[in-house]
């Protein structure tokens, strides 16, 4: 093992992370926000790939099914917010719980409207090729990966740094109680959190479906990664869901080469350990 | 309702759930058992949720623990399938609580939506230890026990005297811990749950008192194991996924938090419509996550703790479960 | 497809049916057949290919085998042992199934097998192929019975393919469970003791879906890759993966069949055109039995049969053969095993008779992933297209029984990997 296998390693775990970003940063906002954990969000990532399927099969498009799948997803994301989660108030369990029913539903629905073979969605000819230099392959859609995940990390950092609406989330995070004090609608911001996190988890559906294809099952495969990005990370901070990323697609990559007997315990005893240590993972707040 | 009531009128359910079920039909039977096991593990999972207001992500671990030392025990060494069978349920319960002290050490250090993360990755943990440590544990294969326990007359092999011992084993837990929680020490649990910063400024030791009730959940969670390892002679990783510790919780919930009852409601619920209704229709999984959302929607004292309040039932001190979940993460 | 399944009439049918007392012993005309796949969740598209290629036999003979008519109730393992057995035993005490057929996963096969010993009742597995079932631990299960396949026995005569034709250096990375251990053991087995050498083992585990570590690990100087991915993305990403890598076609791509089957190869793309492997069964197989069984499958279901619905259509005929022998009477279990164990069927994959083991002794085809017009049908489409065929394979290959026996099942650590340093 060389230093062009490390090269080469780190790439492929920069690229994994970046999928691992789009989801868990949308988890990490609405944990934040809300303090639910919403074990619906695997279950989003791949209705997104799905619709985007749909799309697909109907007018040809790939550049059309990023955006109306993603789209799609928010408006379910948004609704599910609106006529369930809201009517429960703040009592987190219950909503967490409730998320967990809309897991059985959406995985039924998708097998009964989609069916249960192991689909994928083709990219655009141009990225489905390799960059090769210096004896390096590069596939190039591995690089868009993280070109998306590094403009939606900008985007999403500058909007929450720099704008009105930016900072009325950022003080929902910080006490929601105070922030409900000043004048600012918190249950709006809920809403619009959950749906930003679901479009999020829609777009990583689509993009991920060129690199992980689209199958039932994605969900429940997804989701307990993304569980160890926002603990790493913290819930609520996206600087925090960036870096858990990156971890967990390094720890993923690396930890098969270097302890392949121990494939499931490297990803798990440390996030004990971490949690154990500092509850709020690396950049969470009380 | 006195308590007399209370107890005289539980005593009578049980017997007639003993003498109708055997009539019923083969199915029935088998079903009711192993409603009766996971009704074990999640009256235990109450005594975190409902009364003293923790909820954990992780209770398959200890079911899995129980079930998994059973298994290799019978299949390795020959042990548990005559007379020592009491001896492997006495190590079983012990193994639920030691896991369970050496769990709370580092579960305790967090707080609502943070407990639940580090309860799913401790028993995420165990998953991963009974999925690859293949040498022990035949990992995915799982492994397959010889055949139930026999000793003395008894022959556990049938599945009618399996179902009376696991009936009994239920009785008798829902009595220990109907008396735990009836103790001081279960009063002052809920009032932990209600008021944590009053019960430790009153001078209780808030952590002790939390350890100690993870310790007596970890115990009965460990029985249920060892139950649920004869229940079909197979134990497996797919026992100990996070989807058994998410029914756990669900059972809880839809029966009503801090009923113990409530979460035997809840198991035969979840295991009707997931193991029955599956028998009669493909589209099950529509039923049950619809019932879900429906009791979480509208129940929110869960069905038992909806009729309580209903027919007032409800002794003074059963505060609306409701609430009992809030996480106190923001001090 | 479910038609039997759907008869849920409502509220009331449930009720009636939570209240019956022990349901009647069925007709002595009737063979009840108890059928366990994993219906919901993420194994649901297998189980809908297990039971379309039986119901269709089914329907081809209305039902009827020889005088007997045929009902099946399938019910839903879920995927899940535990489930598996509780339905299994649903089905034998409750509804007094003849025999009971399924399971998807070897866990499910082992969980099942011991049941149908202690129940005494016919367990047919035609699919899960954990090779001890049938041989180490057969005489454990006298009522089980395996009408597909064991794991390593198309990897015997493909390890011999291999190394007659120009193979020398293969690197396997094949999924870390029982099922891969055996595909690999097999393989490797035939495939060192003609010459070949296997320099690198890796072992990914069920699900992975990002195989990047173990493609920029294959060491440079093998001259081909054996691949059997499972679980998730796996099957659709490592051969994409492998050519985004640069690693094929600079190296030979072969691997277990499942891994090209006909259930993922319309998912997938030109990178695995000349993609070698073997199975029993190649939807290209050009004998008459099976391009009218593929023709008529596709026609009725608008998919091209995997080795799923194949081996569940053969286990139909199977089935309907000893009850012509018996004049449609259900012969009872263990008679059923015998006169299932001495049969010959010619099936759409072959001619198919068993060994003392009761495992499926059958042509063990090498096929070669081409992209062309097949059939008559008007799109050139990726086809396993068959370049070999070795006939009447056993479980045991050329190798003396006892002998094979007496050897330690493949596994991780088994047959040694001598030329990985």
């Amino acid at each position: 093992m060389d230093v062009h296998f490390w090269l080469l390693q780190v790439f492929n775990g920069m690229s994994y992370g970046a999928l691992l970003f789009l989801l868990g940063s949308g988890l990490s906002l609405i944990f934040g926000v809300m303090r639910i954990v919403n074990l619906a969000h695997g279950s989003f990532f791949l209705l997104g790939g799905y619709v985007a399927l749909s799309v697909i099969h109907f007018t040809g498009s790939w550049l059309l099914a990023i955006p109306i799948a993603a789209l799609a997803i928010a408006i379910i994301g948004v609704a599910m917010e609106r006529i369930f989660m809201r009517p429960l108030g703040g009592d987190q369990l219950r909503q967490v719980l409730l998320t967990f029913g809309f897991v059985l539903l959406f995985q039924q629905g998708a097998l009964d409207i989609w069916g249960g073979d192991n689909l994928f969605i083709n990219p655009p000819k141009v990225l489905a090729r390799s960059l090769v230099f210096g004896g390096y392959y590069l596939p190039l859609y591995r690089i868009f990966l993280i070109g998306v995940a590094v403009t939606i990390g900008v985007v999403l950092s500058w909007v929450l740094d720099r704008t009105r609406v930016g900072a009325t989330v950022r003080a929902t995070v910080d006490d929601a109680q105070m922030a409900r004090g000043i004048g600012i609608d918190t249950s709006r911001v809920s809403m619009a959190t959950f749906g930003l996190g679901a479009l999020l988890a829609g777009l990583g559906g689509v993009i991920g479906g060129g690199f992980l294809g689209v199958y039932p099952g994605l969900d429940s495969d997804m989701l307990p990664l993304s569980f160890a990005v926002v603990i790493i990370g913290g819930m609520g901070s996206l600087t925090g869901a960036a870096i858990g990323a990156i971890v967990v697609g390094l720890l993923d990559n690396f930890g098969q080469v270097l302890f392949p007997q121990a494939a499931y315990f490297t990803l798990y005893a440390p996030l004990v350990l971490l949690l154990a240590v500092k509850p709020t993972g690396l950049f969470g707040r009380e | 309702m006195s308590r007399l009531a209370k107890m005289s009128a539980m005593l009578a359910l049980i017997v007639a759930v003993a003498v109708v079920t055997p009539h019923t039909t083969p199915f029935l039977l088998m079903l009711a058992t192993r409603i009766l096991i996971l009704a074990i593990l999640a009256m235990s999972l109450d005594l975190l949720l409902g009364f003293t207001g923790i909820a954990s992500l992780g209770h398959a671990a200890f079911l899995g623990l129980g079930a998994y030392m059973t298994a290799i025990l019978a299949v390795r060494f020959n042990i548990g399938l005559g007379w020592d069978f009491w001896l492997v349920m006495l190590c079983g319960i012990l193994l639920g609580a030691a896991t369970a002290a050496v769990f709370a050490v580092f579960a305790l250090r967090a707080r609502g939506v943070y407990f639940l993360m580090i309860t799913l990755a401790l028993s995420q943990c165990v998953w991963g230890l009974a999925y690859r440590w293949d040498s022990l544990t035949g990992g995915d294969n799982g492994l397959n026990l010889p055949g139930r326990p026999s000793f003395g007359p008894i022959h556990l092999g049938d599945d009618t005297a399996y179902f009376y011992l696991v009936l009994a084993l239920f009785a008798v837990s829902l009595l220990l811990l109907y008396v735990f929680v009836e103790s001081p020490f279960g009063r002052s649990l809920v009032g932990i749950r209600e008021h944590e910063t009053r019960m430790s400024v009153l001078g209780y030791n808030v952590w002790l008192h939390k350890y100690i009730v993870f310790i007596v959940s970890g115990a009965f969670a460990g029985l249920a194991g060892v139950l649920w390892a004869h229940v079909s002679s197979e134990v497996s990783p797919e026992d100990l996924t996070l989807t058994t510790s998410i029914d756990a919780l669900l059972m809880v919930v839809l029966g009503g938090p801090g009923t113990l009852l409530g979460g035997v409601l809840g198991a035969v619920i979840v295991l009707f419509l997931r193991e029955y209704l599956s028998t009669l229709v493909p589209w099950w999984p529509y039923v049950l996550g619809t019932m879900y959302i429906a009791v979480i929607s509208w129940l929110p004292d869960g069905l038992l703790g909806t009729l309580r309040q209903r027919w007032r039932l409800a002794p003074v001190d059963a505060a609306p479960p409701g609430r009992l979940a809030r996480a106190p993460d923001r001090g | 497809m479910t038609a039997k399944w759907f008869r849920l009439a409502g509220l009331p049918a449930i009720l009636a049916a939570l209240f019956t007392l022990a349901a009647p012993r069925a007709n002595a005309r009737d063979l009840t057949i108890g059928v366990l796949w994993p219906v919901t969740g993420p194994l649901a598209q297998i189980a809908t290919d297990s039971i379309n290629g039986f119901q269709m036999y089914l329907d081809e003979h209305k039902d009827n085998f020889h005088g007997a008519t045929v009902k099946v109730i399938i019910a839903d393992t879920q995927a899940k042992p535990a489930a598996a057995v509780l339905q299994a035993e649903k089905l034998i005490k409750q509804n007094h199934v003849d025999m009971l057929i399924g399971g998807v996963l070897a866990s499910t096969g082992y969980a099942l097998a011991p049941v149908s010993t202690r129940e005494k009742v016919v367990y047919i597995s035609s699919i899960a192929a954990s090779d001890d079932l049938t041989q180490r631990d057969a005489a454990k299960y006298p009522y089980f019975m395996r009408t597909g396949w064991s794991s390593s026995q198309p990897e015997h005569p493909f390890g011999e393919w291999a190394c007659q034709n120009g193979i020398k250096k293969v690197v396997t990375i094949a999924a870390d469970y029982a099922f891969g251990y055996e595909t690999v053991g097999g393989f490797q087995q035939a495939f060192e003791a003609c010459g070949g050498k296997i320099i690198q083992k890796m072992w990914p585990p069920i699900g992975t879906s990002d195989f990047s570590p173990y493609i920029s690990s294959i060491k440079a100087d093998a001259d081909a890759v054996f691949i059997l991915p499972v679980g998730g993305a796996g099957p659709l990403q490592l051969p994409r993966q492998l050519q985004g890598a640069g690693i094929i076609p600079g190296k030979r791509l072969i691997g277990c069949g499942t891994a090209f089957d006909e259930f993922i190869l319309p998912q997938m793309g030109d990178e695995v055109v000349g993609a070698v492997s073997a199975l029993q069964w190649s939807a290209a197989l050009q004998t008459p039995e099976a391009i009218a069984f593929v023709k008529a499958y596709r026609a009725k279901y608008g998919k091209v049969p995997s080795y799923f619905s194949e081996s569940n259509y053969t286990t139909a005929m199977m089935i309907d053969e000893v009850m012509k022998e018996t004049n449609g009477q259900w012969p009872g279990g263990e008679k059923f095993i015998s006169m299932l164990t001495a049969l010959k069927v010619n099936a759409p994959r072959g001619p198919v008779s068993f060994d003392d083991m009761r495992n499926p002794v059958q042509n063990i085809y090498v096929r070669k992933v081409e992209k062309e017009k097949l059939d008559g049908y008007p799109n050139p489409e990726l086809w396993n297209v068959v370049t070999k065929t070795y006939p009447d394979v056993s479980q045991f290959w050329n190798y003396n029984k006892a002998d094979y026996l007496k050897q330690p099942v493949y596994s991780r650590t088994y047959p040694p990997c001598d030329n990985c340093k």
